[in-house]
């Protein structure tokens, strides 16, 4: 049977922070960091959100674009690379919040920047097998870099959702295609609150190696060139990188332009490809055809071919904010105000007195 | 159902007490009730003590065994009873002295109220305070105590006009008062202005509208009429002791500028003692914040509806104002250690009703009134006390 | 630490679930087994129900003083908001200029995180609200 979106939601939080004031704190050059980027400014997550708190967000506003019954939804996973816990998972919380039923499979998946893919694959496979009717696949992250490190100019928060299904499709999902290799060139060990990075290693041997993988594997298995599609979407670590893996692909600038948010919000990790297939969505038309490719360290991409349906004419997307009325909503802060909201001053520790 | 009499009172100095533990103080004001009564301990019938949280401010329940322990009237093995209803904890144990009294049961009861708040930080104070309110629906979403009546505050100026001046003025009346009670933790006077530019705790309300977290005890010494002359000859009568109670959370009453609990017990307090507002000359007021007095000095049936800012601002609470509001202090300046309000609040009453209230006296006074308000306004007693 | 104070809330904390009663129409949140003004007759004749999660601000307060679980995010606007459904609940407000919070304004339900039990402890997810606008 035909796979595919039933619908979808996204959700940014609305503090941001310029690569410039960081700088401004580190003692770095935050202009030259910011235009090396390509990141104008990256979203900062309030200290009431979470991982949890955004992928509701993103599910609640994917259910209201839908008549679809929650209770109908047979799995739900959400991919992140900072669950709020360790152990005890994020979709149960979503899964309840958006009124499932008891009946249903949950489970958190993990593979840095790529988890919300994996979870999309995931619930392909169990639509399309029969197992369930519906799959949620969330993509979210409120991930971290260490206070100076390069990383901190772009790693920030937000999620999209996805219902997969097999009817009343606004996308279908006609093929997938995933390169996995054993590539450490970014990763973060059990207890601490940081991750670490090879450096210049997750380049060319990680991030480029693996999607030009996964992307040419995947347009040999749907026999598609680069010109068959009207949108692209590739992980987007910072401005840059998707700029020259497209190139290499084949793809050019304007394919990827409305995917591209990474230099608005920074990089929203799991839910970067998410968020940038939220954007396109917001915005194709019946017939036109969409590349994506996820990437995530340690390391594997993920490749889907997209095609729109006529159903995305009659689809009720005004339900929910649109990415790009998501993104109007910015306030400002300064490094003290962000260190404060992301845990990183410490706080007086023990019970209150 | 019988008259009951007060024949002794008796308090401590309220404050941050650090050289006294909850014992001491318990101890301290029942001792003194006794005395000013003059009675022997095997006189003495039951006990009745009014505590809000002595279990989480000091680790220590049962805290009526306790005081009967150490105040020496344990021997006798009376009954002694912890009466808890947060802030209305005091007033609420003197109901149930004056019930066991009234109905026969006891002739003559010690009623005291004590809470020992300074053995734990601020923050875990105000963490205890908060248990007052509804912890499921208000506290774990972010509502303080000073919010809620920063709230009440805001919509009674919204729908009645009433200013922060007004506010404010009940704060500079009340700390007025203080300075000439040897008892009052603050006895300094303040101006408006020291108010209105203190710093902020929940808008509109700032650090001055709001009472101190305190040490203290008061006792007092309740008897059959009948009897209270053996003991004293100024007995003062305790004409009614109405209760009432309300939602626990404030968003579930229908009107936050009023507390309906104030408004039914003072109802029946005046009917049982065949008494109307005007009648009072000296009232003591719950003003754990200052819309808390006004919302009483309106909820009593003093003023009109909305009218209460107005009042204290025109001077009509003051000593010499047809109704003298907070002769003590109030919990504002006197202090408010949480158990013992209600019933010093008694305490001041009887002070005035006896003329010996020195440069609070308010001349010629025959008739008194307590509120004692627990949490915001789910509970609410309402004693009415007469000279004779 | 106990966990199930707080966990058997949870569908009125994330969904908002509230009780109707069926002989007057009163609604309740959170739900009730009684009808407070119908008290016997009610018995029986709750109804289950999730309210909109829209509402207008009943009062309010910025709160500068707060519960170390707040210690981050003071200053907040703390209010009351009127549901449509006629209950009325108490949470924080956020994503609002303070100064422009004004009794009447419209507001809706959306989750957030409203403590935790330490950094080791259970983490409580709940409703504040949102500017409509």
């Amino acid at each position: 049977m035909q796979v595919g979106i039933v619908s979808y939601g996204a959700y940014v939080p609305h503090y941001r922070i310029t690569p410039q004031e960081i700088g401004r704190v580190w003692g770095s050059d935050g202009e030259l960091m910011s235009k090396n980027l390509l990141i104008f400014s990256k979203s900062v997550p309030s200290p009431d959100e979470d991982v949890i708190t955004i992928s509701v967000e993103a599910a609640r506003a994917m259910m209201k674009r839908t008549k679809v019954d929650p209770k109908l939804i047979g799995a739900l996973y959400v991919g992140s690379e900072s669950h709020p816990y360790a152990v005890k998972p994020s979709g149960t919380i979503v899964a309840e919040a958006i009124l499932t039923s008891p009946n249903i499979t949950v489970a958190d998946y993990e593979f840095a920047c790529k988890a919300g893919t994996a979870a999309i694959q995931t619930c392909m496979g169990l639509v399309g097998s029969g197992m369930v009717k519906y799959g949620v696949a969330i993509g979210a992250d409120t991930s971290q870099g260490a206070p100076g490190d390069p990383l901190e100019y772009s790693a920030s928060a937000g999620g999209a959702a996805y219902l997969i299904g097999s009817e009343d499709l606004i996308a279908t999902l006609n093929h997938t295609f995933s390169y996995t290799t054993d590539t450490p060139d970014f990763w973060r060990r059990e207890g601490q609150p940081y991750p670490s990075h090879g450096g210049r290693f997750t380049g060319e041997p990680a991030y480029f190696k693996h999607i030009q993988a996964a992307g040419k594997g995947l347009m040999n298995l749907a026999n598609t060139k680069p010109t068959d599609y009207t949108h692209a979407v590739f992980h987007q670590p910072n401005g840059k990188f998707p700029a020259r893996v497209a190139k290499q692909l084949g793809f050019t600038d304007k394919q990827i332009e409305v995917g591209l948010l990474t230099p608005q919000i920074g990089n929203t990790y799991s839910g970067a490809v998410p968020l940038g297939l939220a954007a396109i969505l917001d915005v194709a038309q019946p017939g036109e055809r969409i590349f994506v490719v996820a990437y995530g360290s340690g390391a594997g991409a993920d490749g889907f071919d997209i095609t729109m349906t006529d159903n995305i004419a009659n689809f009720n997307r005004g339900a929910a904010p649109t990415v790009k009325e998501i993104l109007q909503n910015r306030t400002m802060i300064d490094y003290a105000t962000y260190a404060k909201f992301r845990g990183k001053i410490r706080m007086q520790e023990g019970e209150v007195s | 159902m019988r008259e009951v009499a007060i024949i002794g009172v008796g308090d401590t100095k309220f404050g941050e007490l650090w050289d006294m533990g909850f014992r001491d103080i318990g101890i301290a004001a029942g001792l003194a009730a006794v005395q000013d009564a003059n009675l022997a301990a095997e006189e003495i019938d039951a006990l009745y003590v009014g505590n809000m949280s002595a279990g989480r401010f000091i680790e220590q329940e049962h805290v009526a065994a306790l005081i009967a322990d150490y105040s020496g009237l344990a021997r006798d093995n009376i009954p002694a009873t912890r009466i808890e209803a947060a802030g209305a904890s005091g007033g609420l144990a003197l109901r149930q002295g004056y019930l066991a009294v009234a109905s026969g049961m006891h002739d003559l009861v010690v009623v005291g109220g004590a809470e020992k708040m300074t053995d734990v930080g601020d923050a875990m104070a105000a963490e205890i305070q908060s248990s007052s309110m509804d912890q499921q629906w208000e506290v774990t979403f972010g509502a303080t105590f000073p919010a809620l009546h920063a709230m009440i505050a805001r919509r009674h100026m919204h729908e009645f006009g009433t200013t922060r001046e007004q506010l404010a003025s009940v704060a500079v009346l009340n700390h007025l008062h203080g300075s000439m009670n040897p008892k009052a933790q603050f006895q300094r006077a303040i101006d408006l202005k020291t108010v209105l530019n203190a710093p902020p705790v929940a808008e509109p309300l700032g650090m001055f509208d709001c009472a101190p977290s305190s040490d203290g005890a008061a006792a007092v010494v309740l008897c059959a009429m009948e009897k209270a002359r053996k003991h004293t000859d100024k007995p003062i009568k305790i004409l009614a002791s109405t209760q009432a109670s309300d939602t626990l959370a404030l968003h579930a009453r229908s009107d936050i500028t009023s507390f309906k609990a104030t408004q039914v017990a003072a109802r029946r307090a005046f009917k049982l003692a065949g008494l109307e507002p005007k009648d009072i000359q000296v009232a003591e007021v719950h003003d754990n914040f200052t819309i808390s007095e006004i919302l009483a000095i309106e909820d009593l049936g003093f003023f009109p509806k909305g009218q209460g800012g107005r009042a204290v601002v025109d001077g009509q609470v003051s000593i010499g104002a047809k109704v003298a509001v907070n002769t003590s202090g109030g919990l504002k300046a006197r202090g408010d250690p949480i158990g013992a309000t209600g019933v010093a609040q008694v305490v001041e009453i009887v002070s005035q009703l006896r003329g010996t209230a020195g440069k609070r006296q308010v001349a010629g006074a025959r008739y008194g009134l307590a509120q004692n308000v627990g949490g915001t306004g789910a509970t609410a007693v309402v004693t009415i006390l007469g000279a004779t | 630490m106990s966990t199930a104070r707080l966990w058997r809330e949870n569908p009125s904390r994330y969904n908002l679930a509230a009780s109707k009663c069926g002989v007057c129409g009163k609604v309740f949140f959170p739900p009730r087994n009684v009808c407070s003004t119908c008290h016997r007759k009610s018995i029986g004749k709750m109804q289950q129900l999730l309210l909109s999660g829209e509402g207008e601000v009943y009062s309010y307060s910025v709160v500068h003083e707060a519960p170390s679980q707040f210690e981050l995010l003071k200053p907040y606007v703390l209010a009351m908001a009127r549901m449509d459904e006629g209950v009325m609940l108490t949470s924080q407000l956020i994503d609002v200029d303070p100064k422009k919070v004004e009794i009447g304004m419209r507001v809706k339900t959306t989750l957030r995180k409203v403590g935790e039990d330490g950094p080791a402890g259970v983490i409580y997810y709940g409703y504040k609200f949102k500017p409509i606008t």
